[in-house]
């Protein structure tokens, strides 16, 4: 047991005054609990329209379920949520369809439809909700499983491919739509650094060239670093921390500091 | 004893509750009817799945049905009733009863495991919500194509088992019972009345809503693992199962007595 005492400043102030007035997703006060385990405990966030914000945190602490209430994937039992002022709790389906066509989530486990080929996978969004023609969709989706780095994978199923191209495979269809907003639980984990590189200049390439704003949740430091332009630190229910790459680097909050040396005593215990 | 009656207005208590979310669901996918055109591959890919493999089930377990019901009808008939009416007590009881009931149980049940233990895999392996989140709802891309296949083909596998399992009766009969091909078919005509079969269908129709409600119900409610598909799979074969059986007495009470009786 650890028996130093650590002060740690209390949470950055991360609300506007008129939140149906941001243009970007604030998140107000949010809990929730499964059970008796309450997993976020009033968590304000701000992300700024453009931006990419890199979420870090320890395994466990929420960074997976905040992403879901963002786009109401989870019911959230406290808070408000605005999305380009628009607040998505207790917004009707058909409205909460059209806003979700704004967003490409990457799931943890890539979550790819097992009964589908990777392109049907990739490109159902489109034959959907586009009018395209099937060559259409079927051209579009493979340059975007080009884009991930996957090559003549086209009509094998989920089953057939290695953990990482899952993952890749689940990037290019949240990609597909070109989404305004890209929600991405962990792109690189499980990834080798060359790949993980590369994929990290395409989420800097999507947010340059496309505008893209985008939440990471990643324990990927280096890959952290590279891409974000904030990065905010979830702790016991709440942002602890929010701040540049730079501030980051410097700051002796002692959660962060921890945490990005990647040691096992501090704030945050080891187990 | 306490115990006992605890336990049994809970189950009758978790029965209602889920019947009153089941009822959601069937309205959920009324209301993605109008789609189904559009969406008919996916129909006739579970359609597919209703058919595929249930064929050797159906044939086995009708032909016996069949050739059971003759045996069990001769030895009850014995000296008392004449050989004509072995054919009405067949064709009556497969019609009736025998065939949608048992087309529903042994077909439904493999058919309801399936849709269950996909959805619920789905559930627990975040592919639902990936669906959702792409702006497809799960109870118009997944619910409904199974609905209506089910609601489709289990009626038309109930009108082959029933003809098997008269083809099964007269076999038994004319092989082995000493009764002759005459007699049987004669039977088969004597009394014949469409309403047994229409009757017999309606039900096996709304015995495929209430099996692929109950696959589909508890797949989507899946939690917690491979766990939590093996529990959603058997709940929804049992949950099934029941209705079925409770569905069938208030159904012979409507149909039978009330809509055609006299
Ligand atoms: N559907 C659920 N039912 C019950 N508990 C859940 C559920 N989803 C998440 N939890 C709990 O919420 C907590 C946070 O989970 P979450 O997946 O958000 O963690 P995480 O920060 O993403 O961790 P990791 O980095 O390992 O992915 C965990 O303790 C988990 O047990
Ligand atoms: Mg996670």
């Amino acid at each position: 047991m650890d028996l130093v005492e650590y002060t740690l400043p209390p949470p950055p102030d991360q609300r506007v005054p008129d939140p149906a007035a941001f243009a970007g997703i604030a998140i107000e006060g949010v809990s929730k609990a499964f059970g008796p385990k309450q997993v976020l405990d009033g968590t304000d966030l701000l992300i700024h329209k453009g931006e990419t914000l890199v979420v870090i945190g320890r395994s466990g602490e929420g960074k997976s379920v905040l992403l879901k209430h963002i786009v109401r994937l989870l019911e959230l039992d406290e808070g408000r949520i605005w999305i380009e002022g628009e607040e998505i709790t207790g917004l009707r389906t058909r409205r909460l369809m059209e806003l979700r066509k704004k967003f490409g989530f990457l799931f943890q486990g890539a979550a790819l439809f097992d009964s589908m080929t990777i392109c049907q996978n990739v490109g159902l969004m489109l034959s959907e909700h586009s009018g395209l023609s099937e060559d259409q969709v079927r051209a579009r989706a493979c340059e975007c499983l080009a884009m991930v780095g996957l090559e003549n994978v086209e009509d094998k199923l989920p089953s057939a491919l290695s953990g990482g191209m899952k993952k890749r495979a689940g990037l290019a269809r949240a990609i597909v739509m070109e989404p305004e907003y890209i929600l991405y639980d962990e792109p690189t984990t499980g990834l080798d650094p060359i790949t993980s590189d590369a994929i990290n200049d395409l989420i800097i390439k999507l947010q340059k060239e496309l505008g893209v704003t985008s939440i990471v949740v990643t324990h990927d430091m280096p890959s952290a670093f590279k891409i974000a332009d904030r990065m905010a630190m979830l702790s016991r229910g709440k942002i602890q921390f929010t701040g540049t790459v730079e501030e980051v680097r410097t700051t002796d909050h002692a959660m962060v500091r921890q945490f990005i040396e990647g040691n096992a005593r501090g704030p945050l215990g080891a187990f | 004893m306490p115990i006992l009656v605890t336990n049994l207005g809970g189950l009758v208590l978790l029965a209602l509750m889920h019947t009153g979310r089941g009822a959601l669901l069937l309205r959920a996918i009324v209301v993605q009817l109008p789609h189904a055109w559009r969406m008919r591959h996916l129909i006739y890919e579970q359609m597919h799945v209703v058919a595929i493999g249930s064929m050797p089930l159906v044939l086995t377990t009708s032909v016996f049905v069949g050739a059971v019901t003759a045996v069990q009808a001769v030895y009850q008939m014995q000296a008392y009733v004449p050989m004509k009416f072995l054919g009405v007590m067949i064709s009556k009881s497969v019609f009736i009863e025998l065939g949608p009931v048992l087309t529903a149980l042994v077909v439904g049940s493999r058919l309801c495991a399936n849709y269950a233990a996909e959805l619920g895999t789905m559930k627990v392996t975040e592919q639902l919500d990936a669906m959702n989140i792409m702006a497809i709802e799960p109870v118009r891309y997944l619910a409904m194509p199974r609905f209506v296949a089910a609601v489709l083909m289990i009626p038309t596998i109930t009108i082959l088992a029933n003809g098997i399992a008269i083809f099964g009766g007269y076999l038994a009969s004319v092989l082995t019972l000493d009764v002759t091909s005459s007699t049987f078919i004669e039977g088969l005509r004597l009394f014949y009345d469409p309403l047994d079969v229409i009757g017999g269908l309606i039900k096996s129709f709304i015995f495929g809503g209430i099996i692929s409600l109950s696959g589909i119900f508890f797949g989507f409610n899946t939690e917690g693992g491979a766990e939590g598909v093996g529990r959603a799979t058997m709940t929804a074969v049992v949950g099934s199962c029941l209705s079925i059986l409770v569905a069938d007495y208030l159904l012979a009470i409507v149909l039978f007595q009330i809509v055609f009786g006299r």
